[in-house]
């Protein structure tokens, strides 16, 4: 295998495989990249068992073939070459070496066997669409800061992608919740993804696919399969075993019959929430909201550190309200509003508390209040 | 040499008898008026408890223990003249001690007496340390002119009032520090007073065992014996650094301890840092629902006894001994901190559903740590599960229950199993 590549797409290719290895590996060819360079392209392909992902570069092949050699060194390598580099990659074959130039500079890298390399089984996908970039950013950004990272609720450590009833008709809907917040975002449903099963779509996918969507042009071939789901652009084919597991039904934890309605300047109320958290040093920091007449009082009164407060103008019209969250959560959700005031609509103290932007029911987020 | 009678508190100078009252209980030493780092170990305490409880007892080997998978946590003098030791397998101690009287735990009693003696402690100075229900660390450092006796003779008295008016004795060890007090404690027992000083430590300390120091038990001692440390005197020979090097943290205090320094304070305040239960079955099992049966009640426990404290903790830890001793430990942190038991039930039923092992198991524990304040604790239920304020409610209900009407006033069905 001989071919020459420009160090810019080397880059992107190795970066996206670099990233799917494991740093901590038991089986030494997971830590490799398998490298297929045949007709104008090469492909980069790496794996941790559960993801898959294989970039296509455009290069000059002098000579066809494959191997594998470390991601994390040859991403490490392209790095610091110089921008504008080309870059030659040459394998003997016999001597199991890699070599890698790139103008003065000359590196030798082990490799390993392409046979050993585990490609992951192709399956047959029940459900296939083509849906934007900018759309599914949308439905994994807004969703994904609720996932679990709870063990024992593995169901849960993923973004719940499925086909839903809304106001509207059928959308295509993404929730996540790790049982103290939930996130339930809705998009219109792209042709032919009607029939899709519902996945969960693990962590790590999710945090991987969020690299093929940074250009709101590109459309995503989506491809769904009761185990598997594959995202993939015109380079990039990002294959992921989904969690074998079942959602909870989350359509009885979203409240229906909140009726107090606060609305507020979602940067001015993250912006208060985060001060006044300053003072608490506990864990978990709990804020309370002090509901009134068209005024918020945010709250901290932590014994051993000290107290805070800030009163917020808002807009709210009903009975008096304390209620305590935790902090976090609320910049959390506070942060997914970019466009409209935010609208909380509140019950008691003790019952979850629904947010969602302006009166878009598109975006809702659920959050369960602490005892302050 | 300064001399005190233990049985009429007489101070004197020398002498094998008390010139007062011709009592033979007498300890001299030549700083026993100095020294004010005291330990005190309640001789065979359960058993003396319920050998005062029930004078029927009083010439009978008896044995505090649980069934005959259990182990003997207490034998009375008596069984112990007969080969009986504490943590000895009770089917092991019923072979040296076929006529034993075997008692099960009244720990409630026994809470009850211990409160009782540390009332009496807290008369002699603020610095108890209680190690558990029956020994405890005092400073009696300055207490000389409150009480207008020296420490030695505060202690002498302690131990005469646990007789006359607990019915129950106990041994003193009073040296310089507590690492020697606890050592000293242990040397005379039972109704034992014992007194190291600062001028015979190196050689009290030279040809004693290293498993002397608490802490060292079987595994350390082997690891210490692989480097060919046997006595306190092997120790010294060690540099600090290469204790340090071979033995971590340990090393360090090894070699303090090797000097007869310890300069850990008596803290009355000694924080917990975890409220744990565990049980040994009669018969080893792997039975889901017997096992599911223990864990709702070891919860409910380690709950009782958080709430007791006001505190709560975020890492819940299961134990589970299989029947060939290996241990399996699982622990999982929480959300937010707890002390329901429900939720301490449900995450160590899930922690044994994901053990994944088939058992069978001879113990079976639960455990909390990372312990915070009650304030700070299930300040928020889970979305997933809607029950779970209803289930706290009920929970706070209950033991509003049987803080009324008595600990047996309302079980849970799975309490039964």
């Amino acid at each position: 295998m001989k071919f020459s590549i420009e160090r810019g797409a080397l880059l992107k290719a190795v970066a996206q495989a670099q990233s799917v290895v494991e740093r901590r590996n038991t089986i030494p060819i997971l830590a490799n990249v398998l490298i297929e360079a045949e007709g104008s392209d090469v492909h980069f392909r790496a794996t941790d068992l559960d993801i898959e992902v294989v970039d296509k570069a455009p290069a000059q092949v002098e000579r066809a073939g494959a191997t594998t050699v470390s991601a994390v060194t040859l991403h490490e390598i392209v790095r610091k070459l110089p921008d504008g580099a080309l870059v030659t990659l040459t394998d003997d074959g016999a001597a199991g070496r890699l070599s890698v130039e790139a103008g003065r500079s000359h590196f030798n890298l082990a490799t390993l066997p392409k046979e050993d390399f585990p490609v992951m089984a192709s399956s047959e996908y029940s459900s296939n669409f083509s849906a934007p970039a900018a759309v599914l950013r949308r439905l994994f950004d807004k969703s994904k800061f609720a996932i679990s990272t709870e063990e024992t609720r593995y169901y849960l450590n993923g973004v719940y992608m499925h086909v839903s009833e809304a106001d509207g008709g059928k959308v295509l809907r993404c929730v996540a919740t790790d049982g103290h917040r939930l996130a339930r975002i809705d998009a219109d449903l792209p042709e032919g993804a009607s029939d899709m099963p519902g996945v969960i779509v693990p962590r790590k996918t999710v945090g991987e696919l969020r690299k093929l969507l940074d250009d709101d042009d590109t459309q995503i071939a989506v491809s769904v399969s009761e185990t598997k789901v594959r995202f993939a652009t015109p380079d990039i084919t990002l294959t992921s075993k989904v969690i074998d597991g079942t959602f909870p039904d989350y359509t009885r934890v979203i409240p229906t019959g909140n009726t107090r309605r606060l609305e507020v300047d979602a940067a001015e109320f993250a912006q208060a929430v985060d001060r006044v958290a300053t003072v608490s040093s506990e864990r978990s920091r709990a804020v309370k909201l002090s509901l009134d007449e068209d005024k918020l009082t945010l709250s901290v009164n932590a014994p051993d550190s000290g107290a805070a407060e800030e009163e917020l103008a808002v807009a709210y019209g009903d009975e008096r309200l304390d209620i305590g969250f935790n902090a976090k959560y609320l910049l959390e959700i506070a942060s997914q509003v970019d466009r409209e005031n935010a609208v909380f609509l509140f019950n008691s103290s003790g019952d979850p508390t629904l947010m969602r932007e302006g009166n878009d029911t598109s975006a809702v987020y659920v959050v369960m209040p602490m005892r302050v | 040499m300064p001399a005190l009678c233990r049985t009429c508190l007489e101070t004197f100078d020398d002498g094998r008898r008390c010139p007062a009252c011709g009592s033979p209980r007498v300890t001299a030493h030549p700083e026993l008026f100095s020294l004010s780092i005291a330990h005190m170990d309640c001789d065979a305490f359960y058993a003396s408890v319920e050998k005062r409880d029930n004078p029927d007892l009083a010439d009978k080997p008896v044995i505090i223990g649980g069934g005959k998978r259990g182990v003997v946590s207490t034998a009375c003098y008596i069984a112990r003249i007969r080969g009986v030791k504490s943590a000895m397998p009770m089917f092991q101690a019923l072979k040296l001690c076929p006529d034993a009287v075997v008692i099960r735990p009244r720990m409630k009693v026994y809470a009850e007496v211990s409160k009782q003696i540390r009332a009496l402690m807290d008369e002699l100075t603020p610095d108890v340390e209680p190690l558990s229900l029956d020994e405890a660390f005092m400073d009696l450092s300055g207490t000389r002119r409150l009480h207008g006796h020296p420490p030695a003779v505060m202690l002498a008295r302690l131990v005469k009032r646990m007789k006359d008016d607990l019915g129950l004795t106990g041994s003193i060890g009073l040296s310089h520090n507590k690492f020697l007090a606890k050592i000293a404690s242990d040397l005379d027992k039972p109704r034992g007073f014992s007194v190291i000083g600062q001028a015979e430590t190196a050689a009290f300390l030279q040809d004693k065992p290293v498993r002397l120091i608490w802490g060292v038990g079987q595994a350390t001692q082997a690891q210490l014996e692989k480097a060919g440390i046997h006595r306190f005197s092997d120790l010294l020979r060690w540099e600090r650094e290469d204790l340090h090097a071979r033995f971590g943290a340990m090393g360090d205090r090894l070699y303090h301890l090797a000097r007869g320094e310890d300069h850990r304070r008596v803290s009355a305040n000694a924080p917990v840092k975890s409220i744990s239960n565990e049980t040994t079955f009669f018969e080893d099992t792997a039975d889901p629902d017997l096992l599911d049966g223990h864990i709702w009640r070891l919860a409910e426990n380690v709950s009782d006894r958080a709430k007791a404290r006001g505190m709560a903790g975020r890492v819940v830890t299961l134990k589970l001994k299989r029947a060939n001793h290996a241990l399996l430990t699982r622990r999982v942190t929480l959300h937010d901190a707890t002390q329901m038991a429900d939720t301490i039930y449900r995450t160590a039923r899930a922690l044994y559903d994901a053990a994944g092992d088939q058992g069978p198991y001879r113990l079976i524990g639960v455990g909390i740590s990372h312990l915070v304040a009650e304030a700070q604790a299930d300040r928020s239920t889970d979305l997933l599960d809607p029950q779970a304020a209803k289930r706290s409610g009920a929970e706070r209900a209950t033991d509003a229950i049987r803080a009324k009407f008595g600990e047996g006033a309302i079980l849970k069905g799975r309490a039964l199993r």
